[in-house]
């Protein structure tokens, strides 16, 4: 009897020494890349319920296969001791559906998806357990030059870069998911044609982040955040230096930076302690010194703010710049204003960034002039734009999934 | 009885795995792959030296991938000879055959860092056999298979799903890991697009004796512009760390390659300094940037994201991504003195 005590103690002590890789279950990372490799359209391949320690990572090229699991918390693919693979799991085939499972512990990122054209994400979960920390992998969903994408019911944890991150995409579709304790929650990047809805980002260094960055395959355009909840995205930032996202000072519900072509409507945004909203230029990341091509648009331009219940935040910004700032123009104790803009501007060109959220004044922060002129003017933003469409999948089973 | 039955069974079966001969020359398999890299009719023993069958032609490349100091026997079988195409690939027939066997100077798992000599047979005694990889060309297009080398060194075994394979180099445990199938795909997909295979040595730029194989009928006789060898120090250094990146980078770093997502272009073809790194920032690199700003800073290896991604082993960080554990530390020798010998900076 007492052995057997002594037994399940000493499991019990293993199993929860955290820093040690569990085995790999080679057996079962043969039999699923296998599968993978013999998949053909039409195939369903399946990740029974339970935890799988893999050490290289998966890929699928196959078109029109799906992977399932029993649910984002039975079925885990777990990398914690990853050897070879910059992530956990690679597509690159078409019309490829991932549902009810979970990557977690990448060396790289968790999931990508590379130059196809349909995928549907639903219920997926990526994750870095325990702390969030500088050497989690960079993204956890990760599709980048894709068309045709829904990421539907994702929860993503513990990036070091962005939870849900989409790139040089078109017609994107992300909603109903929920990203916390990344530095950027949900970023898209570059993208055609993108509508983010009904999401949830909290405890990220940024909420939900639209940026355009130089000389990439496609520059962005038309995105619409709408419905979701950003709000106490106050996680210190822990992104690597050097990265985008290392930049974005903590405390950041929505930002855009440098992108064309956004309206922001019907969101909750509240208690991010730097802004609640940050709209700003390539020129005040920390990439203002690179050499980008003529053909890059650095300023943001026709942004659309209305209906947005915004509150709290402003009160702790991050970092001494900014920090100094607030303390100059709106006393120890005050706040900064719901909006926060670097005040870069194309000469005298209106770049028409419309705020009509009710409360929502403006401090121009005057970057572009050494902050000689910092102050509250919401006079230039006083106005509105056009409404933006919304976005339609291409394929009709996407479509279907839509409604 | 029971036994003597047994023993009549295992019999013919030991018979057939050793009376099968070998064949004698190579054998196009038009439609699967065998479960034996011997059924191709590549590579055979003779006298202690894996050596290639007749029809199979070796040959050396200018600008090799760096694969953990592993050397490298190339092979390459035609039905006959393919046509020089504008960009200097190779225009191949049906039926060819192209195989790269992994070897290292060394016994078991303890194998050593030597230069490859290009040697055209291997001697077992002295010589660790790791993988043959091969590259068909079906009617449909390429396909990768890769076999993995049986400890006894008498066959190798089709291994779709790659292997990782422990080795001590020069004392150093590292983990050799065999490629999976689709990550062939990784780096002889140059298009990301279209996916389509093809061979990234076997083309008249990389060939570094052209006349051999215009000579044993391989290649027509065409005209192009080779790709240098980078291990040569007569070269001027910009000439050498660019055929340095042409043949480790830019499968993927090139205009329509799987990481053009980056707006690093790497390819011979790349003029712009932009384009090459110089001042350029990350997009996605995550770990990767070592805390860097930008890929390439003129005259600053110590600041650049390049060399920094190349002299990792982290696989979250390192590049490539695929096909290395190890360092190639005359790599980021040669890619640090030509970002060294740059001048300019990034600060506006």
């Amino acid at each position: 009897m007492r052995s057997i005590i002594l037994l399940s103690t000493a499991l019990v002590l293993v199993a929860c020494s955290g820093a040690a890789a569990p085995e790999t279950d080679t057996a079962y990372q043969d039999q699923l890349q296998l599968a993978l490799l013999d998949a053909k359209p039409g195939d369903v391949i399946t990740i029974p319920a339970g935890t799988h320690s893999l050490d290289r990572g998966l890929s699928l090229a196959a078109d029109g296969v799906t992977i399932r699991g029993a649910g984002m918390g039975k079925s885990v693919l777990s990398f914690k001791g990853q050897i070879a693979g910059a992530e956990g799991l690679i597509v690159t085939g078409d019309d490829v559906v991932l549902e009810d499972f979970a990557v977690e512990d990448t060396i790289g990122d968790a999931i990508k998806i590379n130059d196809t054209t349909g995928v549907t994400i639903r219920r997926v979960r990526t994750e870095w357990t325990g702390e969030a920390k500088t050497e989690n992998g960079a993204y956890g969903l990760y599709p980048v030059q894709t068309t045709d994408v829904l990421i539907d019911g994702a929860v993503a944890i513990g990036a070091s870069d962005a939870g849900i991150y989409v790139g040089q995409s078109k017609n994107v579709v992300v909603r109903n998911s929920r990203a916390e304790r990344n530095v950027a929650g949900i970023e898209i990047e570059n993208t055609q044609d993108a509508d983010v809805y009904d999401n949830v980002a909290t405890d990220n260094t940024g909420g939900i982040l639209v940026f355009n960055m130089p000389d990439l395959s496609q520059p962005g355009g038309r995105v619409r955040i709408f419905s979701n909840e950003v709000y106490a995205n106050d996680r210190k930032n822990f992104g690597h230096p050097g990265t985008p996202v290392a930049s974005i000072p903590a405390g950041s519900g929505v930002v855009i930076n440098s992108h064309d072509d956004v309206e922001v409507f019907d969101n909750d945004i509240r208690d991010n302690r730097t802004a609640n909203i940050i709209i700003s230029s390539v020129y005040s990341s920390n990439f203002g010194d690179s050499s980008f091509s003529d053909s890059f648009d650095p300023y943001p331009d026709r942004i659309y703010f209305h209906g947005n219940r915004l509150s709290g935040g402003g009160d702790k910004p991050d970092g001494l710049e900014l920090k100094a700032a607030k303390t100059m123009v709106f006393g120890m104790n005050g706040r900064f204003p719901h909006v926060l803009w670097d005040g870069y501007a194309r000469g005298d060109a209106d770049m028409q960034i419309c705020i009509q959220d009710e409360g929502a004044d403006v401090f121009n922060a005057d970057l572009a002039n050494e902050s000689k002129n910092m102050r509250v003017d919401n006079a230039p933003h006083d106005c509105e734009l056009p409404r933006l469409g919304e976005v339609t999948l291409g394929s009709a089973q996407m479509s279907d999934a839509l409604d | 009885m029971r036994r003597r039955l047994a023993i009549s069974l295992l019999l013919p079966l030991a018979l057939g795995g050793c009376t099968a001969a070998a064949p004698d020359a190579p054998v196009f398999h038009a439609d699967a792959n065998p479960a034996t890299l011997s059924e191709w009719g590549l590579l055979s023993v003779d006298r202690g030296h894996l050596v290639p069958v007749a029809g199979n032609v070796t040959y050396a490349v200018n600008a090799p991938l760096f694969t953990d100091y592993a050397h490298k026997l190339r092979t390459v079988h035609v039905p006959e000879a393919a046509s020089v195409r504008d960009d200097g690939s190779l225009d191949y027939p049906v039926g060819t055959i192209i195989s790269k066997t992994f070897y290292y100077p060394g016994e078991g798992a303890k194998v050593r860092k030597t230069a490859d000599a290009n040697s055209g047979a291997i001697e077992l005694a002295s010589h660790r056999l790791i993988e043959t990889r091969i590259m068909v060309l079906r009617e449909a297009g390429w396909d990768p298979v890769s076999y993995v080398w049986h400890d006894d060194q008498s066959e190798a075994t089709l291994k779709r799903t790659g292997a990782v394979v422990p080795l001590s180099l020069d004392g150093d445990d590292f983990a050799y890991v065999v490629p999976n199938e689709n990550q062939c795909a990784g780096c002889h997909a140059t298009n990301a697009t279209t996916g389509e295979l093809h061979p990234l040595g076997a083309t008249a730029p990389q060939f570094s004796d052209r006349g051999k194989m215009v000579v044993e009928g391989v290649m027509r006789p065409g005209v192009f512009t080779a790709v240098a060898n980078y291990l040569d120090e007569d070269l001027p250094l910009d000439t050498r760390a660019r055929a340095y990146l042409e043949g480790n980078c830019a499968h993927c770093h090139n205009p329509v390659g799987p990481a053009d997502t980056s707006g690093l272009d790497l390819s011979l073809s790349a003029t712009s300094d932009l384009v090459l790194g110089t001042c350029k920032p990350p997009i996605a690199a995550g770990s990767g940037t070592g805390g860097h700003l930008f890929s390439v800073v003129p005259g600053d290896p110590d600041r650049s994201i390049m060399p920094y991604r190349m002299a990792s082993t982290n696989p979250g960080a390192m590049m490539p991504e695929l096909g290395r554990s190890l360092v190639d530390e005359a790599g980021v020798a040669l890619i640090r003195d030509w970002i060294s010998a740059m001048e300019g900076d990034c600060d506006s």
